[in-house]
């Protein structure tokens, strides 16, 4: 079935089971995968895969849903059935409704979906690239972690009052991450990731050269002493941060009281004044962009932080209308939905305001830690406490000199990170989850092994 | 024949499906596949949230698939698909060999057909009328919160609940046809404590395979008090200092770092990558001599417990670490083969959509002969780690860990909580300082993600002493 038939199905299913109300979200995909090992194919991997979410409202209003991967006659039914009995349990204290903007008119962007070019190109490409990369220093013996993958997919969004919107996009990823060992060291490891539309858009040369110059880099190391220490947080670092804070701009957890800011924070001091940060989930730079939501909401720049105070949150229909203000293109799809950032952009503003403008990464001569990569933020972070402590990859610069961090942890707290932003340097960085410039923080605790 | 050229039909979860999947299995060896192994599964999953004194989200789901794998020349091509017909099977047996250019189509005796079916699902069929109703878990739950509200500091109660019911089916060239159904049931119960300035969390997560009747007749009483006290504990607790100290972690969850410190670098997948430093070291100390470590996917309820791998082995207790000395790795059939580590019961996945890998199961160090207090009474000064969080291991091997309920320990007793701590090292490193192994052994159910997806398993070991650790702190 097509996404119409499917959309035609439910409304047939659903007149035959009386539910008036109702919603789906549906993807289609077919995802192709490659890794090697020294010249060899490791894993060679293809899937197709249908998800539909179905929702139904019962008599009461109350929302119930289902998911499944079946979209048979069958399977459907089965699905609002499910879906209908589930909405037996339906919140009575939150409802759920349709998006009022699900009907608004979406920005797509120039359709970017490329063709397959198959496993054997993937293939080809990967070997090539692993063998270039070996090549590229004589301490890189192994590339243990590599993969070259496109996928193709379709996502639907349809509801029983006639909205119906769909999008076709394919997007392809390369990562290459190098294992360098010498004698009387420990191995050391590092590598960087590529996205594009397709494999033809993905930069290798510059994927297998920044995953080279990064591993060899970190080869001479050295532990670093247990201390409070200025900070410059790469582009990638930075932006991982504020991701995993995110709660602090999202109305749901501020509603479900997990988040550090509550229904009055708008207008709230957070940092400099030269700080502004975006969520875009429509940047042209994004190349997992979506020009709607779980709830059929088009996407749209929103900005959360304006010279350092908090502007906006993220919502979803429900948390929307609790707050008397419109959908953002941020939910889910769900009884309860959740509700997430897409693509954060973050900017200097025009003005310098009280930043130190001499704090340059390329050229500052006095003593910081430079944080290329946080780790493990699954672990190290308590997004409702803001607190966080989280190993990185980084570098200690000393009398314009600079070494590889052998093993080390940082520690702090968001709110207080966010106050003592020193400098926001002029130039911004593409990563792939979003757009940030280099960030100067004073006093924060590293932990070390020296 | 061309698989266009099939007549439809499809997998019956339930039914004897022995003719078709031998149909399947011919047709890619006869394509000039060395093995062809189909994983087919049906699920049935519930879920159930409760907040504060309110339902607020009930998610039913359900789903097939198929996940087929050929192998050729120890390389392998997986195909996952949706499509469990006939034609749909076939079409990914011609995906993956043509993945794997294979073009030396000869037909062998290689494959002489599917042995007897191993049923492991016979007993198992009545669990799902077993399994408590979402109206009973949702009272379990709403009672459960209800207990945690012991004063109004507590902000934030959840109670949440999974269940999944998966009905598997597994056929290989070598004969293998099997099926099971499995269950897992989790409970999780969070809170978030918050006075002026101050806040902590408390979390506990239950869990069990197999047992249907768990959760109807669960202590959340109990559970809701140990939550409680343990967010209340930590709600005025200063930060740690950072440092090198002895550490004594606390049983069950306190397992989660050798699990992954060193449990995953066992896993023949980090031979095959050469990420692991022990690939040598078989039959030589890797770690303290008072340290004995076991995985095996048998303990009763466990929640890494199975009747059969995915790939249709049935799991083995592994002595992976006597006394200090490596003893094995775990393995499946891609590690064996590539490797020469012979399969321990340990290939897994999370769903269809994934090819199975080795994976750990119930992972724990086995109990020595010390009391929790010989281990504290031990140290000077260092720090109890009562409650461990996530962790993560790079790629070189290092790992850290969050502590989520830690104490000081001065002169061999506890003093204050501390919070905010860190516990980073190597395994190469720290296995050898775990110098006193307690007598209290528990297990604890967790989820693990790695190459094969998120699995189910229990970590677990007594209270244990490591002699020295780098605490990240503030």
């Amino acid at each position: 079935m097509n996404s119409k038939e499917i959309t035609s199905q439910i409304s047939k299913s659903a007149d035959f089971l009386n539910l008036k109300k109702w919603d789906y979200g549906a993807s289609f995909s077919n995802d192709y995968s490659v890794q090697v090992d020294k010249g060899e194919a490791k894993q060679l991997k293809a899937s197709q895969k249908q998800v539909l979410t179905i929702r139904v409202w019962n008599e009461s209003n109350l929302v119930g849903i289902t998911t499944t991967s079946d979209i048979s006659e069958s399977g459907i039914k089965k699905a609002l059935n499910q879906a209908n009995i589930a909405s037996n349990f339906g919140n009575k204290n939150e409802s759920t409704e349709f998006s009022p903007l699900a009907n608004d008119p979406i920005k797509v962007r120039e359709a970017k979906k490329r063709n397959p070019v198959g496993i054997k190109k993937l293939l080809t490409l990967l070997r090539e690239a692993e063998v270039k990369l070996i090549e590229s220093h004589e301490s890189i013996k192994s590339i243990p972690y590599n993969g070259l993958s496109e996928s193709f997919y379709e996502r639907v969004y349809a509801n029983s009052d006639g909205a119906f919107r769909s999008y076709a996009k394919s997007q392809a990823a390369l990562y290459l991450y190098a294992r360098a060992e010498e004698e009387d060291k420990k191995p050391r490891s590092s590598g960087s990731v590529k996205l594009g539309y397709g494999v033809d858009d993905i930069d290798i040369e510059t994927c297998i050269k920044e995953a080279s110059n990064k591993t060899i880099s970190h080869l001479n190391y050295s532990s670093i002493k247990t201390n409070k220490y200025l900070i410059c947080f790469s582009p990638e670092s930075f932006l991982t941060l504020i991701n995993a804070f995110s709660s602090m701009f999202n109305a749901r957890s501020i509603l479900d009281g997990v988040s550090l800011s509550n229904k009055n924070s708008i207008g709230e001091k957070l940092s400099t004044e030269a700080l502004n940060i975006y969520d875009d989930g429509l940047h042209e730079k994004n190349i997992s962009s979506a020009p709607f939501d779980g709830e059929g909401t088009p996407t749209k720049r929103i900005c959360l932080i304006n010279k350092g105070k908090i502007e906006n949150f993220i919502h979803s229909e429900s948390t929307a209308r609790i707050f008397k203000t419109s959908p953002t293109g941020h939910a889910g799809i769900g009884s309860k939905v959740s509700v997430s950032p897409d693509w954060i952009v973050v900017e200097k503003s025009k003005e310098d305001y009280d930043l130190k403008t001499s704090l340059d990464h390329s050229n500052f001569e006095g003593e910081f830690v430079y944080i290329e990569e946080l780790n493990a933020i699954h672990a190290g972070v308590r997004a409702s406490q803001g607190s966080f402590s989280l190993p990185f990859d980084g570098w200690l610069y000393k009398n314009g000199k600079k070494i590889s961090i052998e093993s080390a942890t940082v520690a702090g707290d968001i709110k207080y990170l966010l106050k003592n932003i020193v400098n926001i340097e002029s130039s911004q960085e593409v990563t792939t989850s979003g757009i940030s410039p280099h960030i100067w923080v004073d006093e924060l605790s590293i932990t070390g092994d020296a | 024949m061309l698989s266009s050229q099939i007549k439809s039909n499809e997998i019956e979860f339930g039914s004897c499906n022995k003719d078709l999947l031998e149909e399947i299995i011919f047709y890619g060896i006869g394509l000039g596949a060395e093995f062809v192994e189909i994983f087919l599964e049906n699920t049935d999953n519930s879920s159930v949230l409760a907040e504060e004194d309110y339902i607020t989200n009930v998610s039913p789901s359900f789903g097939r698939g198929a996940g087929i794998r050929i192998f050729k020349d120890k390389r392998d091509g997986f195909v996952s698909t949706n499509d469990l017909t006939k034609h749909g099977l076939m079409r990914s047996v011609s995906q993956a060999i043509e993945m794997l250019d294979i073009t030396d189509k000869k037909y062998t005796d290689v494959f002489n057909g599917l042995k007897n079916q191993r049923d492991y699902g016979l007993t198992k069929k009545t669990w799902k009328d077993e399994v408590p109703t979402i109206h009973e878990i949702s009272e379990k739950l709403l009672e459960s919160n209800k207990s945690l509200k012991k004063n109004n500091k507590i902000i934030t109660r959840k109670g949440s609940y999974s269940r999944n019911l998966q009905e598997v089916i597994i056929a290989s060239s070598d004969g293998t046809y099997v099926s099971d159904i499995r269950l897992h049931q989790t409970v999780g119960l969070n809170v978030i404590a918050n006075d002026a300035q101050y806040r902590s969390n408390g979390s506990r997560r239950f869990g069990s395979s197999g047992m249907p009747n768990e959760f109807k007749f669960w202590d959340h009483e109990k559970a809701a008090n140990d939550v409680f006290e343990s967010s209340m504990n930590m709600l005025y607790a200063d930060y740690v200092d950072a440092g090198q100290m002895p550490v004594v972690l606390a049983n069950k969850f306190g397992g989660v770092i050798f699990h992954e410190a060193c449990g995953h670098l066992l896993e023949t997948t980090q031979i095959e990558r050469g990420t692991t430093p022990f690939e040598h070291k078989l039959n030589e100390k890797i770690a303290h001599e008072s340290v004995t470590a076991i995985d095996e996917g048998i303990s009763k309820g466990s929640f890494g417990s199975l009747s059969v791998d995915d790939e249709g082995m049935e799991p083995e207790k592994s002595v992976l670490i006597k006394d200090g000395i490596l003893k094995k790795f775990i393995s499946d059939r891609a590690g064996e083969l590539r490797t020469g580590h012979k399969r321990t019961g340990s290939g897994r996945r999370q769903n269809y959509s994934f090819a199975a890998a080795s994976r750990m199961r119930n992972t724990y160090i086995a109990k020595g002969e010390y009391s929790k207090d010989d281990l504290i009474s031990s140290i000077s000064d260092g720090l109890y780690c009562k409650s461990m969080g996530g962790g993560s291991v790079g790629a070189t091997g290092q790992f850290n860990f969050a502590v989520e309920e830690g104490y000081l320990i001065k002169n061999g007793k506890l003093t204050k909580p501390v919070k905010g701590a860190t516990l980073i090292g190597e395994a190469k490193e720290v296995m050898p300082k775990i110098s006193m192994c307690g007598n209290d052994l528990e297990l604890a159910p967790g989820f693990c993600g790695s190459i094969s997806g998120s699995v189910n398993v229990t970590v677990g070991q007594p209270h244990i002493k490591v002699d020295s650790i780098t605490v990240g702190g503030r």
